[in-house]
């Protein structure tokens, strides 16, 4: 499989761990959250046969933390994108 | 006073140079290195002020720029490497941070590394057997983290096919030469 790095172009996934559901960057307001909000949080997923977005550390290389929208089903991958804020220099 | 003996990453008091039909691996000890992260909304000033260090603008991704006494490489999203002459720069995560002040963290990264330069007309039958760069588009001035024999290595093309230098965990110096002495065996 085959990811292509917003930055560095066409990489192996070989490089790459995976580190979940993209809805991990969505962490509760500590603030404000309930019992319930870090339940949902750190146990609750959606496991669809389809599209899924999800992150993918690039540990073999430049070390950015990408946001991969992938189908579970084909493997294709249909977007990626860097999982930060604002144009890197 | 102490007594000591300098060595180099491989263990000699001389650097180690290793030839295997026309391609030599020679061990680089006299490389300086700092890191340099630009800070939190200081990235337009980091680059401003590295591209005045540095005479030109900061590499772009995957990229390295060679330079006096500065020669930078990209290692990710607002993030460098910088050498230089280690006899005339030991000090140069100071030298550097005097000049980014608050727009960067700089850390030094001399002793973390060590560094050999792979020349010769076959390098790309070594490099081929060592690590999965795409070698067909790795032209002169790329440069990319990748890994060799399970290490994350810098490597950075010097001369397109010709020559690269290679940036690896300074602890596992011995396991990393050992993996390109091998592969040069193996491929000429």
């Amino acid at each position: 499989m085959i990811i292509n790095h917003p930055l560095l172009g066409p990489r192996d996934s070989a490089e790459f761990v995976y580190l979940g559901a993209a809805e991990l960057m969505n962490r509760p307001d500590p603030e404000t959250a309930s019992a319930d909000d870090w339940h949902d949080y750190a146990y609750l997923r959606d496991n669809p046969a389809g599209t899924h977005r999800e992150l993918w550390f690039h540990e073999g290389g430049d070390r950015s933390i990408l946001i991969v929208t992938r189908d579970t089903t084909t493997h294709e991958i249909s977007a990626v994108e860097l999982a930060r804020r604002g144009a890197p220099k | 006073m102490h007594d000591l003996t300098p060595i180099t990453a491989l263990g000699g008091t001389a650097p180690r140079t290793d030839t295997v039909g026309d391609v030599t691996l020679t061990e680089v000890p006299d490389v300086s290195l700092a890191s340099v992260a630009a800070r939190v909304g200081q990235e337009d000033l980091c680059a401003t002020r590295l591209a005045k260090l540095l005479g030109a603008t900061a590499p772009e991704p995957g990229r390295a720029s060679s330079g006096d006494p500065y020669a930078a490489l990209w290692t990710g999203p607002n993030q460098w490497m910088l050498s230089a002459d280690f006899n005339t720069h030991e000090d140069i995560a100071a030298d550097v941070n005097a000049h980014l002040t608050d727009a960067a963290s700089v850390t030094e990264q001399t002793d973390a590394w060590v560094c050999f330069d792979l020349t010769g007309p076959r390098i790309n039958a070594v490099l081929e057997l060592l690590c999965n760069i795409d070698l067909t588009r790795f032209d002169t001035a790329n440069a990319t983290r990748t890994s060799i024999h399970h290490l994350g290595c810098f490597v950075i093309s010097t001369e397109a096919g010709q020559s690269v230098r290679i940036l690896g965990p300074r602890a596992s110096a011995g396991s990393l030469h050992h993996a390109i002495t091998t592969a040069m065996a193996s491929a000429l």
